[in-house]
């Protein structure tokens, strides 16, 4: 192996740079929360800024020593975005606390705390995972079994009895001792990895061979097997759980691979013929389905009174924020049911208005940006695959909650990545940054091509890869 | 790959904008949405002023509301504070028209708002400093007692309303708690849809029939037309607009103006203008207005009193007074009827207040107003009401004599329980030097119950003078409070109660 070359800069000290200028926005954000809700600062201010700071410096050391050239603006976005969120928890905690006191709702237990120990387990689970898998291509050689235990993780709320499963009507979590875990916020990084090996083994065939109709080529019956597994398991969670916005965001995820890994357009459109039929399907086959779409067509009508609360809430949030906001801590995110889970969006579109959200969702897209990049650069395929999949994953979820709050598409019930509180939600989003590191270390890493390649290296054909991802 | 992201943040952004921006206004003021109403009520509302004692005020509270208003003497203003409820809004009275400065929201109020928000001051409304009289507000309600009806007294020198009473009345504190099913349970007791309800602001918003009180314009114009006050006019026991002789048949249906209970007026064919007034005979006044002063003069008169058949605001609003259409003018049978105050003849008891002050004001009318300071958080006056002349309804020399007109029904006609004597003066001293003049009137209804028509309305409209100086001028209307057919009983109902405001009013005044 030969020394990094001097001309490849590790950008490690931009990346502190930027850690620094994260935690200042949040602790100016938890200053804002203070100063409006008691009218001065109070030593929360140390503690808001010490957890992001003290987690992006843990994490900043272990990566200049074992991801050096890893893309210097993951981490510090992600840093951002879990301090503002904690900013934002906290916020609600004391708006919900407020109502408490006054007795409207009931005593909630404060979540901030809660989500800085989910913080703590996530920032371990990121530091386990870069310091093990020093090289993304390994997580080929576990591929299938990764895919084993991402599809039990998957099935294992629905199999579960009812009440180790069901919350607010959906199926999707284990519940144990005391704790809740929604095992599919791993299942999804876990079944990403899977389909970029799958797909990158398989691609020769699900690309060239076909048949062509009205000028496109279009993949043989027997190709479109893996296409339509996905389908029947996105179909299995929605029937089985209930739950609309993971099966959604796992068929969205699969048909991008797809294209991206063969650069055949017409998956996409064999994948949106098969959501087409599936949402069609679904939507006369259950009533869930029917009732989400209606109250999303019919938010007004007295007829919704009670199921359209929650969204009829999250507009009013929204359109009371208005351009500006109403300041942080000024508003009253509160009165929306699950403030801080699947519509913490809506509390920062009242307090920040329509600035703040294009604020944030530009943070995402920057988010997404430097994951495609690294996909761009990275010299393998399963890389690339892995770390467009993995940037895709957290688009696709971010466009289905923000479009569910604000009316843009019905409701699907999915948590914000790194903002919305959450444990599960948290923590493998952080295990994701680890593996995008990874990948963007690798991607920039000076002799990397050189490197012995691993036994299942692929052939190279980085080009047109390349071109979809970047079009 | 990345189109494709950028395709689906620009649907979310075009939707935020959509949402945020283009439906913002709309979603902010949805009723359903609870935060205007959290907002709203986490400011304190300014308060509204009598003599510098808080009619209406907010009060910190524990709740998620984090103020209440309160109306330390709730009944007895409602007509003119209104309420500021949760549930039904703030509909009525200066909650209502000062809303703007109560509530801090007023554009000139932007300064200060301003200020807040830099010194992290807490933000809160202006105050409303009404032109009421402590003293003559709550004589008026203690002498009103159980019946219905209204009572406005105003400055006649300035148009300032001294006192405006309505009753039955409510609470407005119970309005506007934050209990939302207490306050439902409250107004549904209030029988809002009732033409009866409490909720009706008799004192600004209710006209009736002025009845005998439309004399004082016919009156008015008479003097004008040059009809002198002890020149004898025709005061038959009854009169035919439209030809005829005769007793008015019992039946009623015919064109035949009689007076009250068919009494005879002075000898029966004749009577002095001052004799007529006092002793309120209507075949005089309706003969006058038919075949002396006609529909166009009279119209006219009516107007410079203030029957414009337009609505005011003081800023409260007040309803229109109108005298009828032109058909009431033109038609002689109508305009027999219009001249002794029935028919389409309306007003509300603030104009019938202005009846009093404009001819106690030597014929000047004053336009009546309510505010007379508005004043920012900071107590800085924003503005200050100044006194507006509406015009002259008769020239001073003319007014003179319709004064002295009214002075005479106090003093020997139909309302001599409005007097104040020797006796009262002896008394009370600040009452030394007054002169109380005034009409009477009995307004039928028009309602009928089991065939008999129900009391008619009983009403005073007055003025006190002292020492030359006019002081005050009243207006009382108590429903049902007469008796059918009988003028004196009405006087007996409602003059008292001007008396009661006028002497209350003038022991106030140091």
């Amino acid at each position: 192996m030969s020394a990094p070359t001097p001309e490849v800069a590790t950008r490690r000290n931009t990346e502190l740079a930027l850690l620094i200028f994260a935690v200042v926005i949040v602790v100016a954000a938890e200053g804002a929360v203070e100063g409006a809700r008691n009218g001065r600062v109070s030593s929360h201010l140390v503690l808001y800024g010490s957890v992001p700071l003290a987690a992006g410096l843990i994490a900043h050391v272990v990566v200049r020593r074992v991801a050096a050239y890893a893309d210097p603006f993951l981490l510090p976005i992600v840093v951002l975005l879990n301090g503002l969120g904690l900013v934002m928890i906290h916020r609600l905690d004391l708006g919900l606390a407020q109502q408490a006191k006054e007795g409207i709702g009931d005593s909630a237990q404060a979540e901030a705390p809660t989500q800085m120990v989910w913080t703590a387990v996530g920032l371990a689970l990121f530091l386990a995972i870069i310091m093990i898998v020093r090289d993304h291509r390994v997580l080929r050689r576990y591929a299938y079994t990764l895919a084993l235990v991402g599809l039990f993780l998957l099935v294992l709320p629905i199999v579960l009895p009812a009440r180790f499963s069901e919350v607010n009507g959906a199926r999707i979590w284990i519940r144990v001792a005391g704790f809740s875990i929604q095992p599919g916020e791993f299942a999804k990084i876990l079944l990403t990895i899977f389909a970029a090996s799958y797909l990158v083994d398989k691609r020769d065939v699900l690309s060239l061979a076909g048949r062509r109709v009205f000028g496109i080529d279009f993949p043989r019956g027997r190709d479109l097997g893996p296409l339509v597994a996905a389908w029947v398991i996105c179909i299995g969670v929605l029937v089985g759980g209930h739950d609309l916005g993971t099966s959604l965001m796992f068929f969205g995820l699969f048909v991008v691979l797809l294209y991206i890994a063969t650069e055949r357009f017409s998956w996409v459109i064999v994948g949106a013929v098969l959501f087409v039929a599936g949402a069609y399907a679904t939507y006369q086959l259950f009533g869930t389905v029917q009732t989400r779409v209606s109250v999303w067509i019919d938010l007004f009508s007295a007829a919704h009174n009670d199921d359209g609360y929650q969204l009829r809430q999250s507009l009013f949030g929204l359109g009371t924020g208005g351009l500006f906001g109403t300041g942080l801590g000024a508003g009253h995110p509160e009165l929306v049911p699950l403030p801080a889970t699947d519509y913490i969006i809506s509390s920062f579109g009242e307090e920040l208005g329509l600035f703040g959200l294009v604020a944030l969702l530009v943070i995402y897209v920057l988010f997404i940006a430097r994951g495609f990049a690294a996909a761009l650069a990275v010299r393998d395929s399963f890389g690339k695959l892995l770390a467009a999949g993995l940037s895709f994953l957290i688009g696709l979820q971010l466009f289905v909650v923000v479009a569910g709050v604000s009316r843009l598409l019905p409701e699907t019930g999915l948590t914000t990545p790194f903002l919305s509180y959450g444990g599960s939600s948290l923590i493998a989003n952080y295990a994701l940054l680890a593996l995008l590191l990874r990948v963007s270390d690798s991607a920039r890493r000076p002799g990397a091509t050189s490197r012995p390649a691993t036994a299942d290296a692929d052939v190279q054909t980085p080009s047109e890869t390349t071109a979809v991802i970047g079009s | 790959m990345a189109s494709a992201v950028g395709v689906l943040v620009l649907a979310l952004l075009i939707n935020l904008n959509y949402v945020q921006v283009v439906k913002g206004d709309s979603y902010r003021n949805n009723p359903g949405n609870r935060r205007v109403i959290l907002t709203e009520y986490s400011t304190p509302r300014g308060q509204i002023i009598v003599q510098g004692n808080p009619i209406a005020e907010s009060q910190a509270t524990n709740d998620e509301l984090k103020y209440v208003r309160v109306y330390p003497q709730g009944p007895v203003y409602a007509p003119v504070t209104g309420f500021y409820s949760l549930v039904y809004g703030k509909p009525y009275g200066l909650e209502h028209a000062e809303d703007g400065v109560l509530g801090g929201t007023d554009n000139r109020l932007f300064g200060s708002r301003l200020g807040d928000i830099l010194t992290g001051r807490d933000a809160k409304g202006g105050s409303v400093v009404t032109t009421l009289n402590a003293a003559a507000q709550q004589a008026a309600y203690t002498a009103m007692a159980k019946q219905k009806g209204a009572v406005v007294a105003m400055d006649p020198t300035t148009g300032a309303i001294l006192a405006a009473v309505s009753l039955p009345s409510y609470d407005p504190s119970l309005l506007s708690s934050h209990d939302t099913a207490a306050i439902t349970t409250y107004w549904k007791s209030l029988n809002p849809d009732d033409p009866s309800s409490p909720l009706i602001n008799r004192a600004f918003t209710q006209t009736y029939a002025p009845g005998s009180v439309m004399k004082v314009i016919t009156s008015a114009a008479a003097l004008k037309d040059g009809v002198k006050i002890d020149e004898q006019i025709p005061a038959p026991n009854s009169y035919w607009p439209l030809g005829g002789s005769g007793a008015c048949p019992k039946a009623g249906g015919a064109a035949c103006i009689q007076n009250f209970d068919g009494e005879t007026c002075d000898n029966g064919t004749t009577a002095s203008m001052a004799l007529a007034f006092a002793k309120s005979c209507n075949t005089a006044f309706a003969q006058l207005g038919v075949e002396k002063i006609g529909g166009n003069a009279l119209g006219a008169e009516a107007k410079a009193f203030g029957l414009t058949g337009d609505s005011r605001s003081v800023p409260v609003p007040v309803s229109a007074s109108t005298i009828g259409s032109q058909s009431d003018l033109t038609d002689k049978a109508a305009l027999a009827q219009t001249s002794i105050g029935q028919r389409d003849v309306r007003i509300t008891p603030v104009q019938g207040a202005m009846i009093a002050a404009a001819v106690a004001n030597g014929g000047t009318s004053m336009k009546p107003y309510l505010v007379d300071q508005e004043r920012a958080p900071d107590l800085s006056v924003l503005t200050k009401t100044e006194p507006e002349q509406l015009g002259q309804v008769l020239d001073a020399t003319l007014d003179q004599q319709l004064e002295q007109m009214m002075v005479g029904v106090v003093q020997n006609g139909t309302g001599t329980a409005a007097q104040i004597t020797a006796a009262d003066a002896a008394k009370n001293p600040s009452l030394k030097g007054v002169t109380v003049g005034g009409k009477t009137g009995t307004a039928d209804t028009g309602v009928y119950v089991n065939g008999v028509q129900t009391p008619p309305h009983a009403w005073f409209v007055g003025f006190a003078v002292q020492n030359g100086v006019a002081k005050i001028a009243v207006a009382v209307i108590v429903e049902n409070g007469g008796v059918n057919g009988n003028e004196t009983t009405g006087g007996l109902a409602a003059a008292p109660i001007a008396k009661s405001v006028i002497e209350a009013y003038l022991g106030s005044a140091k």
